[in-house]
């Protein structure tokens, strides 16, 4: 294992393995978060709850927040090197056909979604933990949850244009994981000739997935309320 | 026909470039591109001035001397072309086009379009190849090999070292080309038995001499005009991976 | 006295190799760190040769023009690499391999050293194998091997169309994995401009850095020349264009006799010169001729579309004159009808210069399909370059200059006349008579490097032990450095009006015509009269820019073109001497009543080796006589 994460694929396989791992936390967080839009809130305040309570998520949390910043903090040490390897660029570019937009954009992408996620975590994770929220009675009026469904939706029915920053949120997301999933697979070797051709396929349908998924709630707000 | 030329000129290593703008009349469309610069050369001289140096020597796609940035891609816009195979015919007339040396910190300029790619070979040297003497092989079909593991081997071994994944890479990658070595012998009886330091050494001695990391962009293998496939790097890694785990 | 000992060792055929090796001196490895080797050119022989040097414990340089060894021209061989298994089970051996090429080359080489080449070439095999490369296979594990130009047996090793990149990139691994271990050390971008000689033994090289231009010395208790063929001697050639005769033509001067120089192979089936820039003839195999049919138009300079063409109208020449062989008679035999009906006003192209390869009766017989599983890849090539696609029309094919036979003269142990000057490759003589077989450039080059010269250098080395190694300061080099840096000066002075290139093309046309695929008498001496013409006016009027100091491409165009015209004299006279066809070599004047070839065994059984009389002077002709105990001289006939 001698020196395996100061090499360059080292490096990738430090990228890739916390990608993965916060891919799994979007779908966790996507399908939690669509039950905003089953019934009156019940639903998604009962899930918000067993979230916000159960000691797993209590691990989990911290190792999130460490994976984040991991991938982050890794991003910004590869670009910089990647960026001295050319000291002096070329006059023009062309597209060669095969390269994505989002490959060679994974940077600024990621940036985006860092911003995206600043404000995401002040408008709701903040709030619940350190700020005061309306709680709701359950369980027959016996127990008391936040009611995180009227902190949502108030927000995205009041103000349109954090939907349109969540929207575009969505989609730049969407962009940065149509080339980081099947990437990922990439960097810790689970590919070959016949592998790259359908893990781009299901890079492209769960970066769709994604993107229209978290899409759709503001939206839903907007329209719909 | 009748096109305009933007080329790199850069006198020597030590040297400041700048690009030189030279219009070209009777352009013919059988002519490969490197005939073309021949016949611009022939011009220059001819008004005493200095031609375009660049390199090139085989003319047919093998030998992986020439290599030029045509108009924005490495070896121009035709796929799996070598600059020398590339014609004429694939431009238009009265198109300007910009010709530039590969561009990386590890190819540092020479002369105008000639770079130095001597660090491809010293990435070889740290590892890429069989350990034997001469005449300590044993008979060559006590060596079986599947012949799917054959022909893949086959086909990762068709780099000409070129450069041109290095060239397209944003990065200055040279994984491609490591990955295309390693993935060639690791196929092999023979190239298993060492297949870990020659790895590992060979992916040291690429990040020690100034390319970049990958991160998946594919322009290599858009590039590389044998075709070969960033599944090579795959490949790479795992066996990177592995030897790292084994240690 | 004969300025020739050959030293073939005595006794049969089969055992001369190895009482020969038994009786080589041997050095002990302790000794071998002390002795320089100088290796120029890192194609198949100079790699193999150098990696097998320093893998032996010698102190080895190697030297190549290009910016890495891998790109010598052995790169682009496309058809495969011989060897005598037995494999196919089709009752080949060491012996059949031998008289193949014994045959093929039209019996002008020795027996005792194709007997060696065919008897290594197993060995061979086993280390490309063992190094890596990706030989054919088939499903069973074992390796592959397929018929090649026209032989009964299936000998040939071969990697797609890619065998000599293949095999070049094993050797230059282990060249590489040598200059990692210290035992060689590498040189790029130099070319070598001179020998020199110290006490009548080769000691050392000049060199110019191709990047700085700095004029260096380099010293050795051996050099060995693996810098390949002339055929750029033509210009246009199916070889890459840096492609030179410098080195070979330097050591020359410097006592080396040059044997056979008009033996040049060209090869039936390159792509045509398509425009006045061209400046390379792609080879298109030759197996192209299994399907496709010859022919021209019956009608000079018909301006019709071939395919408008009708049947009766179509001339197929080589099914009309070789009615058992048509379009598979050999390679010298097909160039020279191709070229009969162009001289006649036949051709076809622009130029009037090709004729037509026709797959049209193949498509229709064999289906599009089966004819693209045979030669996709080549139509492919062809229509890349030519912009044609020869699935719809015919292709145009022209032959082109490829191989040359001819090369500098060596003994037994591959040295040549001059004593620490080693040869190997195709820059010697030795092994492949007056004609080339395919298949058998890559068998005999890495043959020369791994299993022949390392044991052969090693017994002229054991009386070195006890030189030191050869200061660079002593007056020989001082003297040849000058030499060097005035030649150089002399060419960048003349400041005239024409480039290296523009010459290099009218002398490669003097030679296309007048010493190509067919020679006369007359037009020889008339290319000789030619030849001092241009050379007198590049002289004069050559046109180099820049200067000496820095990369100079145009400078060092200028420097092998110069070479080439001394070099052109000693083919046309050499072809001129040669009064007989054989092979490649066609004279006009020693023919059958039906245009076929006629060997004079009686008067021409011999090598002709030249030395370099000085400036001005004809070379001098020393004569090998080749002995043939093994062998039956015998005609070949294709009719």
């Amino acid at each position: 294992m001698n020196g395996i994460f100061s090499s360059s694929i080292g490096k990738k396989l430090i990228m890739s393995i916390s990608g993965l791992f916060l891919m799994v936390f979007l779908l966790v967080h996507l399908t939690v978060n669509l039950m905003l839009l089953v019934g009156n809130g019940e639903v998604f305040n009962q899930a918000a709850h067993f979230m916000a309570t159960n000691p797993a998520i209590k691990i989990i949390e911290p190792v999130l927040a460490i994976g984040f910043i991991i991938h982050i903090l890794y991003a910004s040490i590869i670009t910089l090197q990647n960026r001295k390897t050319r000291p002096i660029g070329y006059s023009k570019t062309s597209s060669n056909g095969v390269t994505s937009w989002a490959s060679k954009n994974m940077y600024i992408l990621g940036g985006t979604v860092l911003v995206f996620l600043v404000i995401h975590i002040t408008n709701f994770y903040w709030k619940l933990k350190f700020g005061e929220v309306p709680s709701i009675s359950v369980n027959n009026g016996l127990t008391q949850i936040d009611d995180t469904y009227s902190l949502v939706s108030g927000l995205f029915i009041s103000y349109w244009w954090f939907d349109l920053i969540y929207v575009v949120g969505a989609i730049m997301l969407g962009f940065h994981l149509s080339h980081g999933f099947w990437s990922a697979f990439q960097t810790i070797g689970w590919n070959n000739k016949i592998w790259i051709k359908r893990l781009e396929v299901i890079a492209y349908i769960y970066a769709i997935i994604i993107a229209v998924g978290f899409s759709i709630i503001p939206l839903y707000f907007l329209i719909l309320k | 026909m009748n096109i305009k030329l933007k080329i790199w000129r850069q006198p020597n290593a030590k040297s400041k470039g700048r690009f030189e703008t030279y219009s070209l009349t009777d352009v013919s469309s059988d002519m490969s591109f490197l005939e073309m610069l021949d016949y611009l050369n022939n011009n220059l001289i001819r008004e005493g001035k200095e031609p375009v140096a660049f390199e090139h020597d085989c003319r047919e796609g093998i030998c992986g001397s020439c290599g030029i940035y045509i108009n924005g891609r490495a070896h121009g816009p035709q796929h799996r072309t070598t600059t020398c195979e590339l014609r004429m015919r694939e431009f238009k007339d009265g198109n300007t086009i910009t010709v530039e040396p590969w561009r990386a910190a590890a190819f540092p300029v020479i002369k105008d379009l000639i770079v130095d790619r001597s660090p491809l070979d010293k990435i070889m040297q740290s590892g890429g190849f069989v350990t034997i003497n001469a005449g300590a092989a044993q008979d060559a079909n006590s060596i079986l090999v599947n012949k799917k593991n054959a022909d893949e081997a086959f086909d990762s071994a068709s780099c000409i070292g070129c450069g041109a994944c290095v060239a397209a890479c944003k990065n200055s990658s040279a994984m491609l080309f490591i990955a295309s070595k390693i993935t060639h012998l690791a196929q092999f009886p023979q190239g298993q038995v060492e297949t870990h330091q020659r790895v590992k050494a060979m992916v040291a001695k690429m990040d020690e001499l100034g390319f970049g990391g990958c991160t998946n962009t594919r322009a290599c293998e858009a590039e590389c005009p044998k075709g070969i496939s960033i599944s090579n790097i795959a490949k790479l890694n795992r066996e990177f991976f592995v030897a790292k785990l084994k240690e | 006295m004969n300025k020739l000992n050959s030293k073939i060792p005595e006794g049969p055929l089969a055992d001369k190799w190895t009482k020969h090796k038994a009786s080589l001196k041997l050095i002990n490895p302790a000794n071998k760190a002390k002795l320089d080797v100088i290796v120029v050119g890192t194609g198949l022989a100079g790699s193999s040769s150098a990696s097998t040097l320093g893998e032996l414990g010698y102190n080895v340089k190697v030297f190549c023009y290009q910016d890495s060894p891998r790109r010598a021209h052995s790169v682009a061989a496309q058809g495969g690499i011989n060897a005598a298994k037995n494999y196919k089970n089709d009752n080949d051996s060491v012996y059949r391999l031998f008289y193949d090429m014994i045959k093929g080359g039209d019996f002008r080489a020795r027996e005792a050293n194709v007997y060696r080449a065919a008897e290594v070439s197993n060995l061979v095999i086993d280390h490309y194998t063992a190094l890596g490369v990706p030989f054919a296979r088939d499903y069973g594990g074992t390796i592959d091997n397929r018929s090649f130009g026209g032989v009964q047996v299936s000998r040939t090793f071969y990697a797609k169309g890619q065998t000599g990149q293949q095999c070049l990139i094993g050797a230059y691994s282990a060249l590489t994995r040598q200059i990692e271990a210290g035992t060689v050390t590498m040189y790029p971008r130099r070319e070598m401009l001179d020998l020199v000689i110290v006490d009548g033994k080769a000691r050392g090289i000049i060199t110019r850095n191709l990047v700085t231009g700095e004029i260096e010395r380099h010293s050795a208790h051996a050099v060995v020349l693996a810098t390949g063929g002339y055929g750029t001697i033509y210009y246009l050639s199916t070889l890459a264009l840096n492609s030179n005769a410098s080195a070979a033509w330097k050591a020359h001067k410097k006592g080396a006799l040059f044997a056979n120089p008009s033996f040049v192979q060209i090869h039936p089936t390159s792509i045509p010169v398509m425009n006045s820039y061209q400046s390379k003839l792609t080879l298109m195999s030759e197996s192209l001729r299994n399907d496709g049919r010859v022919w021209v138009p019956k009608q000079a300079k018909d301006p019709r579309k071939p395919n408008d063409i009708p049947e009766e109208e179509r001339d197929y020449y080589l099914e009309r004159r070789y009615p058992a062989f048509g379009n598979l008679v050999p390679r010298d035999v097909a160039s020279r009808a191709a070229k009969e009906r162009c001289d006649a006003g036949f051709g076809v192209g622009s130029t009037g210069l090709s004729v037509y390869l026709d797959f049209r009766d193949a498509i229709k017989k064999k289906g599009k399909k089966a004819i693209e599983n045979s030669y996709g890849n080549l139509f492919d090539m062809y229509e890349k370059i030519s912009g044609e696609s020869p699935y719809e029309t015919p292709m145009r094919i022209y032959p082109a200059g490829h191989y040359t036979m001819g090369g500098l003269w060596v003994d037994y142990n591959l040295m040549t006349t001059i004593p620490g000057l080693f040869a190997v490759g195709e820059a010697n003589f030795s092994d492949h008579g007056a004609n080339r077989l395919g298949a058998s450039s890559l068998m005999q080059c890495s043959g020369d490097g791994y299993f022949i010269l390392p044991y052969t250098i090693t017994d002229y080395l054991a009386d070195d032990i006890k030189t030191p190694r050869i200061q660079t300061t002593i007056p020989e080099f001082e003297r040849t450095e000058k030499e060097v840096k005035e030649r150089i000066d002399k060419l960048l002075g003349i400041n005239g009006q024409e480039t290296a290139t523009s010459f290099h093309k009218r002398l490669g046309k003097i030679m296309w015509d007048y010493c190509g695929m067919v020679r006369n008498e007359e037009g020889l001496k008339k290319a000789l009269v030619m030849i001092k013409e241009l050379e007198e006016e590049f002289w004069k009027n050559l046109k180099v820019t820049g200067t000496g100091d820095e990369l100079n491409q145009e400078l060092e165009k200028a420097g092998r073109v110069a070479d080439f015209f001394e070099l052109s004299k000693l083919l046309c006279i050499d072809a001129l001497n040669r009064k007989e066809s054989c092979g490649a070599h066609f004279r006009e004047e020693s023919q059958t009543e039906t245009g076929e070839a006629k060997r004079d065994d009686e008067n021409f059984s011999f090598v002709a080796a030249w030395e370099y009389k000085g400036e001005g002077q004809e070379p001098e002709l020393h004569k090998e006589e080749l002995k043939f105990e093994f062998v039956k001289l015998a005609e070949r006939s294709y009719k």
